[in-house]
């Protein structure tokens, strides 16, 4: 018959050495949390001659699987393709990163940005300006 | 100075309020901090922080805590029995307090000429030379402890619910098995001691002549007494009465406000009975190095061991998971009862061959 008492001392010598341990705890609103360089978070649409770079292909709202990103096209002065409008529902989006992948021109991009709690339903629609890459 | 009341001089009165009072308190206060050093240890334990946002290092915590739970919403359930559901609580947090009238907490002292014993019902007798206390303290102790099963017990009936019932069901069958291998765990040291009174089985250990190491026999007891009254007062590993997964609180569901906190005051107020009941029984009350030149260092030695022991029921509490029913019932009664019953006829027939102690043995 094994010792009864081994594993009980075992398991306190074990928790024993964790109270000397450094806590891993993060003390989270006064410490940001180090975010992955390949993280997916809300979405930027990068902007190059201060202009969006996206030519409103429609590749990402049909790659997307949930469905969550709206884009009407425009033309501008030089007849350019251009996105009269952006929409992303970040209630919908699952932040699979389809759309980066997706788009040609590569105009879209993933932020570290996480903290998208808010107070209104419709705050969570992102339009084109509140998507535009912040430089 | 020489008025008498009841056969016994006026400072005996005031000192006994004195000491009721600084007792008193100091045992409120160590309830109350002991919440919040089992959740910093524990937490620390699990590489975590613990409480730290109220005031400095999280200290507030325990004020905190109870102002909340005291303006919460008193909540009764409609089918309960009104009478019992509100005294089961008290019933539950008093005896938890007034055990400590009994228990010594320092050497006699000498206050402005006066000698004053450090245990609340004590009195030094010059004319005897020696401190005077309940001479059944230890039957009073444990008249005390079996009382608080009768609050969890009310508690469950009361509420009127499946899960308070059960809960009240269990702490009752597990307090009264392990009752009994608590109770027949320190009768090792009064057939050493040859008495129930504290104060005396403190004096029969002063000299570091502490049971836990005196004897191979009181040693086994101590530990065995130490695991019962964990058992007794459903800390952890033997919490069942109140397991979360099981039975959502056992017997405190159906309680809010400051009656849930009065069952966690008699939780931790136990802790610190059955931490102070060990420290005299088995760890030397107050004993220590240098007590009989600095009389007034016993009351540190004796908090200090208190605390040590309270460490290691929190230090349990984040190691061992809980027991499963019947292995709890098969501890109690087909481990811990045969092996007391068996340490009492080895004490005795170790008495009866000249071997009580290991200090008297080799003639200390």
């Amino acid at each position: 018959m094994p010792n009864p008492f081994t594993p009980i001392i075992q398991g306190m010598k074990i928790t024993f050495g964790h109270l000397f341990k450094k806590p891993v705890t993060l003390m989270y609103p006064d410490e940001r949390p180090k975010v992955a360089e390949r993280f997916r978070g809300l979405h930027a649409l990068k902007v190059s001659h201060n202009k969006a770079k996206c030519v409103a292909c429609y590749l990402c709202p049909t790659v997307c699987p949930a469905k969550c990103i709206t884009v009407e096209a425009g033309e501008d002065a030089n007849h350019d393709k251009f996105a009269a409008k952006y929409e992303i529902d970040m209630l919908r989006c699952i932040f699979c990163g389809y759309c980066v992948e997706a788009c040609p021109v590569d105009a879209l991009k993933m932020t570290g940005e996480f903290e998208l709690a808010n107070y209104h339903r419709e705050d969570f629609v992102f339009t084109k300006e509140r998507l535009l890459e912040k430089k | 100075m020489d008025i008498v009341i009841l056969g016994l001089p006026l400072y005996y009165y005031i000192a006994m309020v004195a000491k009721v009072l600084v007792a008193f308190l100091f045992v409120l206060l160590t309830v109350a901090y002991a919440t919040y050093a089992e959740r910093k240890i524990i937490g620390f334990m699990q590489v975590r922080i613990g409480p730290n946002r109220t005031g400095p290092k999280g200290l507030l915590q325990p004020i905190a805590d109870g102002l909340k739970l005291f303006f919460k919403e008193e909540i009764i359930p409609a089918e309960a029995n009104k009478f019992a559901f509100l005294l089961a609580p008290l019933i539950a947090l008093v005896p938890a307090f007034i055990t400590f009238a009994v228990i010594p907490f320092g050497t006699t002292i000498t206050v402005f000429g006066y000698d004053v014993p450090l245990q609340i019902v004590g009195y030094y007798d010059a004319g005897v030379g020696k401190v005077v206390d309940i001479n059944v303290g230890m039957l009073y102790v444990l008249a005390m402890s079996s009382l608080g099963v009768y609050g969890i017990v009310l508690a469950g009936w009361a509420s009127n619910s499946k899960y308070s019932l059960m809960g009240g069901l269990r702490a009752s069958a597990q307090m009264v098995s392990y009752e009994l291998a608590a109770g027949l765990a320190i009768i090792p040291v009064f057939m050493l001691v040859g008495s129930l009174s504290l104060q005396e089985i403190v004096n029969a250990q002063v000299g570091m002549k502490w049971f836990i190491w005196n004897s191979p026999m009181t040693f086994v007891a101590g530990m065995i007494f130490y695991v019962a009254t964990l058992a007794e007062i459903n800390r952890v590993p033997f919490d069942l009465p109140e397991a979360e997964t099981e039975l959502v609180s056992g017997f405190c569901t159906e309680y809010s406000s400051m009656k849930y906190a009065m069952f966690f005051m008699a939780e931790y107020a136990n802790m610190v009975t059955v931490s102070a009941l060990m420290v005299t029984m088995f760890l030397g009350g107050w004993d220590g190095p240098f007590v009989s030149t600095f009389p007034l260092l016993s009351p540190v030695y004796f908090v200090a061991k208190v605390y040590f022991l309270m460490f290691m029921a929190m230090w349990i509490r984040a190691t061992l998971p809980r027991y499963r029913y019947d292995q709890l019932m098969a501890l109690g009664w087909k481990v811990m009862l045969p092996t007391t019953l068996a340490i009492i006829a080895i004490t005795a027939i170790a008495g009866y061959f000249g071997f009580y102690t290991f200090s008297d043995f080799f003639g200390m």
